[in-house]
Order: C-alpha cells, then structure tokens, then sequence
C-alpha cells in the first residue's frame, strides 16, 4: 500500500521520529505490517531467524507517522510503535 | 531498528500473560488480531478488568482464555455460552465475554447460542470465523461455505453454511455485527460498543486460517486472505441480515446490521423476582 | 422464615421438595436444570422459592447447558445446584468432569429412575452407582451421598453443599424415585450460617496468588470472578498456575492430588450407619430406599433367632472400604439388596475378599424390594 497523499503543512512542520520495534521472539513473519504500512517503513527480512521465520525488520522510519496500523495489525503482539508526537 | 524495548510497559501488555507468549497460533492467523482488538477496546473504553470473566471453549479460538490477564474459564467445547450464563448470573457485576470459534459456538454449541441470544442475556459473544475446525486439522464446519475444500469435504462441502448474523438476529440478539481481520479500527469500536451495551451481542469476524482452511481453498498465504477481505467486502451498516450470507470466494458484507434497545433477561427476572417476594410479604 | 430465609418448622414434604429446602437452608442461591421425571419438582419448587430469598432459577435449554451454567455461577462465587435423572446424568457427565477437574464446589442431584436408556420415567431404580463413581472419563474421586427418606434428603442436601465447598469438588446426591416422590415429616431446623462450611478463600495477595497451590489437606483456596485476582483456569492438564502444562509431570501431580484429596479425607466425609451389627453374622449392606426395607428385614430375621445386622451406606462414594473388611472378618456374608443388576455388591465383593461372601439381592427396577426377599437370602446365608 502506497501512501498518495502529502499534508498541506508538510512544508512547515517536521514531526518528530517514531519508532518502531518488533520482537523477534513473537515475530512470525506474516508480513502484514510491511504489507499494510502507508509510509512502507518496514519490510520482510531475506534471512531466516533462529525459530526459522523470514522476520519483519525496519527499513526506513525516517518516514514512520506514528499510525500505529503495523502494530494492531500484528497477530502476534509483536509490533510496538514509539513516538514524542503529541499532535 | 529492531529493538528490545520493555514490553511489559505498553498498555496493552498488561493485559496479556507474558509468560505465556508467544502464542500457538500460526503464522498469519487472525485470532490474534482478534484479540489485540478486544484489549484495546477495553482498554480504550475504560472498561475495569477487574470486572471482566472471559469464557473460551474447546479450539484455536478457545486458547484465547489462556493469554489473557483476566480472570478467565476455558470450557468444554460448545458449552462456554452456559458456563457464562452461570457466571453472568451468580454475579451481575461480572462483564461477561465468550470468545470462541464458529465451529465451538455454531455446531456443537449452536443450541446454547441461539437460547442465550433469545434470553438477551447481558453478555458479549466474539465468534472468530474461520470456515473450519482448525485445531483438530480443518475439517469442515457449519459456516464452511460451499463447495470449499476441507479435510472432509475433500471434493467440496456439500452442506450450504449458516449465515451467523441472520441466525443471531432472528434469535433475538440486540447487537449483531460482522467485520473482518482487516477491519481493525472498525472491529474495537464494535467491541467496546457490544460490552458496553446490555443484552446479548454476537460479533462475527471473519479471520485468515492460512496453512488449513487458507491453503485447501486458494488463500495458502495469509496476505491472501486479508486481500480477499480487503478487495471483497462490502460495509453496509443497518443491511438486512438476510443478505449478508458468504458464498466460497464471494463478496463479504460487514457492518453493524442490529443494534436494539429492548429488556434483558435481568429485566425481565427482576420484574419476576419483585412479584415472588410481594407475593410472599402478602402470605406472611 | 428465618433470616436466611428458608423455612423453619415440621412439614410435610416430598423427597424433591425436601432436597430443594435443604439447598435453600444451605445457602444455595443458583438452580440452573432441565425438566425430568422424577426430579421435576426439585426444579419447580426451587423456581418458587429461589427469586422468594434473592437468588437465581433458570430453566436451561439441556442437562449439558444446566451443568455448565452450575459451574459458571459457581466461580462466580454463587453456591450452585441441578437435579436431574438418568438420562440427564448421562448428558451432564462431561460438564462433571470440568466441574472436577476445575475444582468446582457444585452439587448434582440424580433422582435414579428405572433404567437403562429412557427406562421407568415414574417408577423407582438404582441402577447409576457406578456411574455416579465412574460416569465421567479419566481417574477422579467423587463424593455420592445416598438418602433414604424426605427428612434424610434434606439433612444430606445441607451435608452435601459443606463437603463440596470444603473439598472442593462436585458432590452427588443418589436418591431414587421412591425417596423423592415419596411423602412424610421433615424436620427443618434453623441453619445458623456459621454452622455452614463454606469455601476457602485466599489468604495471599492477587500477585502472589495460585489458582490451585494446594493447602496441607490438598484443597487449594478458591478465588472467584470478579475479585481481582486475574486467574486463568483450564479444563486441560494444568500446573499451580492454572496453565496447561501438558507434561507427564504435571499430569501425574494434578491426577494424583484430584484423587487423594478424597482419600486422605476420608474419615471427615465417610458416613454410615449400622444397627445391630456388633454380634451379626449376616450384615445387610444396603443404600437409600433400599435401606429402609433392608432394616425391616434385619427385624425379621432376628424375630427368627438369625444374627443379622444392617451397615446403610450414606457416602456411597468414597465407599466403605475399611468397615467391609473389618466387618468380613466377623460376618460370614454380605446380603446387599439393589435396585440394579449388581453394582455396590461389587465392591463389596471386592472388599470382602474371600473371608465373606457377597450376595447380591438384586431388583430389576420399577418398584422396592419387599422385606420378604431380602430375608430370604439372609435365610439362605446363615
């Protein structure tokens, strides 16, 4: 899923970093937080964990917005989102 | 960054049994997603834990008593409905919440379902519906659409399934509603809504089950599942149970299709028990 | 009524209606069950008397919802009761074994009828001993009390609710057609409530808190619903938490606790009663209606210079192993008269050894034994 659309103060307003963590204990490799994410800040890992599973992994969240849709959209539990935005 | 962040802190955490996660449920299964959603609604909603008894019955559905931080019952199979009813009324201040399966709810618990939805009583029912019985392998069950593939109906089901939410409206149910593992947002504000309303809710939602059920019928990857829901389903709050029936690869209808306001069974025991005791006082 | 509400006074009651009034006196406050000849009336009157003291009467869609819906009111801390017959004892046996294996303090009423199957809806049997031991599937203990009369029904009801909730565990309550349809003076005494035993609950904090880490005598406390303590329980096999541990460990301890927190407990919950048994060389070893015709005959059989006595069971289960053999060693036979095949002579037999003999007396169904049969075996045994 590709996010089209831009906010109209995008210009002047930086938001501020998010952070996403996922456990790699919990982890199942589904792939539908990479799949689901608007700003594709994560992705499937190409190596296999020690439990045998292709892992989700953070690509880029430079661009994460905080959505939280990875993290609900996880079965797993295994998907926490982090951020200082308040807006 | 993969990070190891505390997870014990998140709020959400608190409500599951760290020590038992992670979980049995495989790679891609929507129960999961299930039950993030019902603890975010509680959460969200305010509801107080302390208040809730959650009953599961015999299933991959039914293990879901097993991770939550609650106080919680796992039954017999088909008899978590009743078991509830008991519980609701030993103690009315119990937030009662039966999270079970279509085959544990709709076969061999179909009979208790359709008395408690008839009762009205005050209890919230979250029906995971994934066509088969999947702990025991995927074999086929009453909302197995027809002409699927399962492991006993290998050339197709024969059978024409339920359609749950007209079965549960007709029953008497005052809330009923159907959303899909992708429906998320829609699927807590559902839950929270149900427990908070009294009387009997039933919410369907229809989940990915992608090495069985998935994989006999053309969806062997969860995303294909969660595709399929997000290309087919239609949201048409208030449509008439009658046309919200599944077909094998079909359009899916989700929504809130019954939301009424009309007296539980405390309602009506209470009115029952107040002339019990007058009738008394006026013996004595 | 006393405060409790139940009746107090002298009555004349039926054997149904006699066991609903023990329960009320109890404190039972939840009747969930399902009409069935002959233990319909337990139901009817517990529908009247039930909203009169502020508790709760549902009518469930089968025997399987009625003992499900007993377990659920349990745990959430209401004192819960069904009553039903053969057919329905069949149906609720799977509920049982949750109700065992969660450690359920519940009581099951059984009014046996003649049977098998649909037998004698309206006529007397005890043909469900056996199964009351062994009617669900696994390896459990039970507690079966066997009442012989209104006024006994009514004493073993109250008995019945104290061991369930000090133990623990399910207890059932054997009567028969004749006893619950029958007719005479019940005594009802007033229940102080502390004379009632009620269940543990516990003593530590909901941290530290384990669903079934048992205290010295085997029987964990019990926390309910609604209290904060957050617990998790499972008909699987389960650890101290609550969790399913599927481990031979784990199986070996919680089956053996299930088990030996009836046997180490047996002297606070066996119970029978013996007339004339001292010098007896005939004892009739005899259980609910059974035991009343068994008395009669021991009359006779003395009038005829014949040392007989009588051991009425009133725990059926446990059964009473230790007396049997006591008691083989100075009798020479067992007469155990039924209203089955054979069942309690079986362990009578098997506790007896080869020391005395068992003789079964045994009555198809469909109405008591006559004091005349009975005597007559206990002719032919001495």
């Amino acid at each position: 899923m590709k996010l089209w659309r831009r906010s109209f103060d995008a210009a002047q307003v930086a938001t501020k970093p998010a952070q996403v963590y996922i456990d790699e204990q919990r982890c199942k490799g589904c792939g539908y937080c990479a799949e689901y994410c608007p700003r594709e800040v994560l992705k499937m890992s190409t190596e296999l964990s020690p439990r045998g599973y292709y892992l989700a992994v953070v690509d880029d969240d430079s661009k994460c917005l905080a959505c939280g849709f990875c993290e609900i959209v996880c079965p797993e539990f295994a998907v926490k989102v982090s951020s200082d935005n308040t807006q | 960054m993969t990070g190891d962040l505390n997870m014990e802190n998140q709020s959400i955490e608190k409500y599951l049994r760290q020590d038992r996660l992670p979980h049995i449920w495989c790679a891609g299964c929507g129960i999961g997603l299930a039950v993030y959603c019902f603890l975010t609604a509680i959460d969200r909603a305010g509801i107080d834990p302390d208040e809730i008894a959650l009953v599961s019955g015999i299933g991959c559905t039914g293990r879901v008593a097993g991770y939550v931080r609650l106080d919680s019952f796992h039954t017999t199979h088909g008899r978590a409905i009743p078991f509830a009813t008991g519980l609701k009324l030993g103690n009315q201040k119990l937030n009662v919440v039966v999270f079970s399966g279509d085959g544990d709810l709709a076969a061999i618990g179909g009979n208790h379902l359709i008395h408690a939805a008839r009762r009205n009583i005050d209890m919230t029912v979250i029906c995971v519906n994934n066509f088969n019985y999947g702990m025991t392998g995927g074999q086929v069950g009453p909302t197995t659409p027809l002409e699927a593939r399962t492991t006993t109906s290998r050339y197709g089901c024969f059978e024409p399934p339920f359609n749950l939410p007209y079965l549960l409206s007709a029953s008497g149910a005052s809330y009923v509603a159907r959303w899909t593992a992708i429906h998320l947002r829609q699927l807590e504000r559902a839950i929270a809504e149900a427990m908070i309303k009294p009387g009997f809710s039933f919410i369907e939602v229809i989940c990915p089950c992608p090495p069985i059920y998935g994989r006999m019928n053309k969806e062997p990857n969860g995303l294909d599942s969660m595709h399929y829901y997000q290309e087919k389903s239609i949201i048409r709050n208030g449509a008439d149970p009658r046309e919200t029936a599944i077909e094998l690869n079909g359009p899916i209808v989700v929504g809130k299709f019954v939301d009424k306001k009309c007296p539980t069974l405390w309602d009506h025991l209470r009115q029952v028990s107040d002339r019990a005791k007058e009738r008394a006082k006026a013996k004595a | 009524m006393a405060e409790n509400q139940s009746l107090v006074g002298e009555f004349f009651l039926s054997g149904d209606e006699a066991c609903a009034e023990g329960a009320i006196s109890a404190g039972c406050r939840f009747f969930a069950g399902y009409p069935i000849t002959p233990a319909t009336e337990i139901a009817e009157r517990m529908s009247i008397r039930l909203p009169q003291v502020e508790g709760i009467f549902v009518q469930m869609e089968d025997e399987l919802a009625s003992m499900a819906a007993v377990l659920g009111a349990s745990w959430a801390g209401t004192m819960a009761m069904t009553a039903t017959s053969g057919p329905g004892f069949s149906l609720m046996m799977e509920n049982l074994g949750l109700g065992i294996m969660l450690e359920t303090p519940c009581v099951l009423v059984n009014i046996q009828r003649g049977d098998p199957s649909t037998g004698l809806p309206t006529m007397v049997g005890q043909g469900d001993m056996m199964q009351a031991r062994w009617g669900s599937h696994g390896s459990y203990e039970i507690i079966a009390l066997a009442p012989s009369s209104p006024q006994d029904i009514f004493d073993l009801t109250i008995l019945a609710f104290n061991l369930s909730e000090k133990y623990r565990v399910p207890v059932v309550i054997m009567s028969d057609e004749a006893v619950g349809h029958m007719s005479e003076k019940v005594v009802i005494p007033y229940v102080a409530p502390e004379n009632l035993v009620g269940r543990r609950h516990p003593r530590v904090s909901p941290e530290e808190y384990l669903p079934y880490k048992p205290d010295a005598d085997l029987v964990p406390p019990m926390a309910v619903a609604g209290q904060g303590y957050r617990f998790h329980v499972t008909g699987l096999t389960h650890d101290e938490r609550g969790y399913p541990v599927m481990t031979v460990e784990a199986q070996d301890r919680l089956v053996r606790r299930l088990v030996d927190k009836i046997r180490v407990n047996r002297s606070d919950i066996m119970r029978y009663r013996e007339v004339q048994v001292e010098d007896a060389d005939i004892i009739v070893c005899a259980y609910g209606i059974t035991a009343r015709i068994a008395q009669m005959a021991v009359k006779m059989a003395r009038d005829e210079g014949i040392r007989a006595g009588l051991l009425q069971l009133i725990t059926v289960w446990p059964f009473a192993e230790e007396r049997i053999r006591e008691l083989s060693q100075q009798a020479r036979a067992f007469v155990v008269p039924e209203i089955n095949y054979g069942q309690i002579v079986l362990e009578v037999e098997r506790c007896a050894g080869d020391r005395a003999r068992a003789v079964l007396v045994p009555h198809m169904g469909g109405e008591v034994h006559s004091p005349d049969t009975i005597l007559q075996a206990i002719r032919e045994e001495s």
